[in-house]
């Protein structure tokens, strides 16, 4: 077989002989099904954070806490990391020297550790102003929708990591390459969670 | 040692912790009994720790069960986990009968605390270390035989969902032995399950036991969701899958669906408890109606995930036992799907009373009724599938019988229920603990009970005593009649459920009439082990090596009972529903075949006991606030999963000379075998290959 017939979403691999007939294909299938309970569960969170603007129970609320500012920075790393990992994925599909391919992953982990080190920040500041979880029923839900994303970018970071040992040890098998295209449907599902989290509550609570 | 050394080992552990501490200080009927369970577990423990080492039966148990990824082995490991989780919850189940009928203005043997820990126990451990373990076990053992697939999409993921599910079950069980249970009830309401009303450790360990038991299903769903979408067998269509196996989509589906809710309120709960959150409490914004609406979010689907399975299990049965094709399939297909579509839509019904308009609770309460009508066409598809049919009555066709009549007067309560003024006059009461009772036992329980014996001599190569089948179905029916129909009187009568002590004497014929039923549940519970006895006792009398002891029509029946580990030793081609009858039919079932190839199977794998035991630490230590544990057990379980990704020899291959050796030795069987007519498949003349009868071939 010199080019296998893959039928799944995404970009078909160069090289998949190795695996099974609809391996690759029942792999990221599977994969899609669990992003989608996870975007079940973020929905919720989002319901919960709708239900919960008002529970600000004299606490600091939206107005008081939020820097669009700086939530707009986020949202420009993150947007720029999922172009980052866009490149990787065709990297790892045309430069067969992997150079590219794991020079674009270590920029997209540095773009990853870079939100992840300006949310934090922005908590810091919210705990420095008394806004903790423990004030509100508004600050409650605010702390678990957000921190849920965090967390999320975090397993995502270190999922990289894994990655690029995976390549050091194994160069880029048919295995590795499916790990790297599940990371990729991850990583953008992280963002398009982002941009809702940046218009539901960054811009709603500044500017609605 | 210093308090705080203490903390730091063992957190909130203290001597009062344990309940013989307890019962020596405080001794009581209540906490004697609280102390013997306790011992029960720990002699349980010790005596099967030793028993394993005295029969030297580690080395089998890891090597065969445990670190298989088999999906029959682990589909019968899930059961016997059922089975165990069956037995605690249905004693506690007696107890609390017995309470009830000696406290009629008397304080009886259980105090109200013992009391409240053994309803919420009862409910936990049957939803979700019962039914949950005992419907994926089956779906484990038979779906992928019933699509002609050699093992499920993810063979490991496979493994770690057991390892989960079992790790969950064991929380509910170390309970009994170390602190207590929350006594919160199945759906842990806050803000009771807050700090403020019950800060010991009881709601955590329903927490995090619902946790672990969540996450594995969800990981299930997925895992047999993506098997039936691609593993399926040439030419073996989504229209002509067996029904169980559709009836398993739909509940994959929900349980993809319906799970994440019960996962974010069960974590928000212990975002509240652990670190003073305020999602559900009561001051500070808190809104406890988050809680119930995502609780039932996934509570109403979860009715349809326990339900579906044992829809599809009548189906194959009523099928089998009839000697029909399934009438309707099409439209039971169709019901199916729009039952799965419907559940999600009527959650509200659960909790009409709670402040909400009334065109809303109207709303909910007319999309409630709709469900009444795919689920009566599948009560219609099934007798006519019966009509002019051969029935026998063997005890799973029993158990289906028994299902449709007792079924029906559920959902005819749950009709009742369902229109809101209604509910507001018995919401509360034991007429709604008669109502779901109603509907799960037999639209549950009785099906997981005719699957296991349906389904057993294909797992294990002999058939069940038919005689203790019947007795225990007979104990089953009455003990189910006599428990539950005295509780629609004094439901109507005003008894509040859950109540540990009764004020009204003339409860009491009523009360009694209940225990009676409860203990031949019991009974019935008994007669499942006295089955299971004597049928291995006499297992060589009863063997079925062909593999089709009922004449059945689908693909699991076309191989060897037990399989073998691959399953098919070719896999199967597939035009029709039914496709292994019409072969059947022809004589084409059993001729020779080949070529065979080199098959390549899962090696076993340590990570699914690892990853469930870790996560099972973690889990206690977050119980006891010994947070290193905590800790060591989240790292330890993802180090371990981190270290399987770098794994890459993960299958063996079978030569195909042994695959088609096995095969041929099979097939020379069966044509050596004398076929046996249907009105002798319970005599030892069954040898699992059925007699042909050629005038019933059509066309």
């Amino acid at each position: 077989m010199s080019s296998p017939q893959l039928r799944h979403v995404g970009l078909n691999l160069v090289g998949a002989d190795a695996l099974e007939p609809g391996e690759a294909e029942t792999d990221l299938y599977g994969f899609w099904i669990f992003l989608m309970s996870d975007a079940v569960l973020f929905a919720l969170l989002f319901a919960i954070y709708g239900t919960q603007l008002a529970a600000t129970a004299n606490a600091p609320g939206p107005e008081a806490e939020f820097k669009l500012g700086s939530a707009f920075v986020e949202t420009l790393i993150l947007l720029t990391s999922s172009l980052t990992f866009g490149l990787a994925a065709i990297a790892m599909k045309y430069d067969h020297t992997r150079k590219g391919l794991v020079v674009l992953l270590c920029v997209t982990l540095a773009l990853g550790l870079g939100f992840l080190a300006l949310e934090v920040q922005d908590f810091a500041t919210m705990f420095a102003h008394g806004a903790t979880p423990d004030r509100s029923g508004f600050l409650s839900a605010f702390f678990a929708l957000v921190p849920t994303h965090g967390l999320h970018v975090t397993a995502g970071c270190i999922w990289i990591v894994v990655m690029l040992a995976q390549i050091a040890a194994f160069g880029l098998d048919a295995r590795v390459k499916l790990n790297l295209l599940k990371l990729g449907l991850f990583w953008h599902l992280l963002d398009i969670v982002w941009i809702a989290i940046f218009s539901v509550v960054y811009l709603q609570g500044t500017l609605g | 040692m210093s308090a705080e050394t203490w903390y730091a080992l063992f957190g909130r552990i203290d001597a009062k912790a344990f309940p013989f501490v307890r019962a020596w200080n405080n001794p009581t009927v209540s906490e004697f009994i609280g102390a013997f369970a306790g011992a029960l577990v720990v002699v349980g423990a010790v005596a099967l720790l030793s028993l394993m080492t005295w029969m030297r039966w580690w080395r089998p148990l890891f090597r065969d069960w445990l670190t298989s990824l088999d999906h029959k082995k682990i589909g019968i490991m899930y059961i016997v986990l059922a089975g165990v989780m069956l037995s605690r919850a249905l004693v506690e189940a007696v107890l609390m009968r017995a309470q009830q009928s000696l406290a009629v203005n008397a304080p009886g043997i259980v105090a109200p605390e013992h009391f409240a820990q053994l309803f919420s126990t009862h409910g936990t451990i049957m939803i979700f270390f019962m039914a949950m373990p005992f419907l994926t076990g089956l779906f484990n053992y038979v779906v992928p035989l019933q699509i002609g697939a050699r093992d499920v999409a993810f063979p490991l993921l496979n493994s770690i969902s057991l390892m989960l599910t079992a790790g969950g079950a064991g929380l509910v069980m170390v309970s009994l032995a170390i602190g207590e249970f929350s006594t919160g009830g199945w759906s842990g309401y806050p803000p009771f399950t807050e700090t403020a009303f019950q800060p010991g450790v009881g709601p955590d360990y329903w927490i995090w036991a619902i946790t672990l038991s969540s996450l594995g299903t969800t990981l299930s769903g997925l895992n047999f969701a993506a098997t039936i979408y691609k593993k399926r067998c040439p030419g073996l269509h989504l229209m002509r899958m067996p029904l169980f196996s559709w009836t398993a989509l739909c509940t994959s589906i929900l349980m993809i669906f319906a799970m994440p809710p019960l996962t974010l309120a069960t974590a928000m709960l212990a975002l509240d408890r652990y670190l003073g959150f305020h999602f559900f409490t009561n001051e500070l914004g808190g809104n406890v109606m988050n809680y119930v609406n995502l609780f039932w979010l996934f509570g109403h689907p979860e009715v349809y995930i326990l339900i579906l399975p044992a829809f599809g299990v009548y189906s194959e049965v009523i099928s089998a036992f009839s000697s029909k094709e399934l009438y309707g399939y099409t439209s039971l297909v169709v019901a199916t799907m729009v039952i799965g579509v419907l559940s999600f839509t009527v959650w509200l019904h659960h909790f009409f009373t709670m402040g909400q308009s009334a065109d809303v609770n109207a709303a909910f309460g007319i999309a409630t009724m709709t469900i009444a009508v795919p689920t009566g066409v599948k009560i219609y598809d099934w007798i006519w599938t019966m009509f002019r049919g051969e029935v026998r009555f063997t005890a799973p066709m029993l158990f289906s019988l028994a299902f449709i009549m007792t079924f029906v007067l559920g959902g005819l309560t749950g009709i009742l229920l369902a229109i809101p003024p209604i509910d507001y006059m018995v919401h509360n009461t034991v007429f709604l603990v008669a109502h779901f009772h109603n509907m799960l036992i037999p639209g549950l329980l009785y099906g997981m009970i005719a699957g296991y014996m349906y389904w057993f001599p294909k797992a294990f190569g002999f058939r069940l005593s038919e005689r203790w089948g019947k007795i225990a179905f007979a104990c089953w029916l009455t003990g189910f009649y006599l428990a539950f129909m005295p509780l629609y009187v004094l439901g109507l009568a005003g008894m509040t459920r859950r109540s540990q002590a009764l004020f009204e004497p003339d409860f009491r014929p009523w009360l009694l009439t209940a225990i009676v039923g409860a203990l031949l549940l019991f009974g019935g519970l008994v007669s499942l082990f006295v089955q299971l006895w004597v049928s291995v006792r006499d297992r060589e009398q009863n063997r079925v090596p062909i593999g089709d002891p009922w004449d059945a029509r689908s693909l699991e029946w076309s191989i060897p009972a037990p399989p073998p580990e691959y399953n098919f030793a070719l896999i199967p081609q597939v035009d029709r529903l039914d496709a292994f009858y019409w072969l059947k039919e022809r004589e084409q079932a059993y001729t020779p075949a080949g070529p065979y190839s080199d098959i390549a199977m899962p090696k076993n794998s340590w990570v699914g006991p690892i990853v469930g035991l870790t996560a099972t630490a973690c889990a206690f230590g977050l119980v006891w606030h010994i947070w290193w544990m905590t800790i060591l057990g989240f790292v330890a379980l993802w180090a371990a999963v981190i270290a399987r990704s770098f794994v890459r020899d993960t299958h063996r291959t079978i030569p195909a000379a042994e695959v088609a050796a096995d095969d041929r030795r099979w097939r020379e069987a069966a044509g050596a075998t004398e076929g046996v007519p249907r009105q002798l498949e319970v005599t030892p003349a069954n040898r699992g290959l059925a007699k042909i009868f050629p005038s019933e071939v059509t066309a």
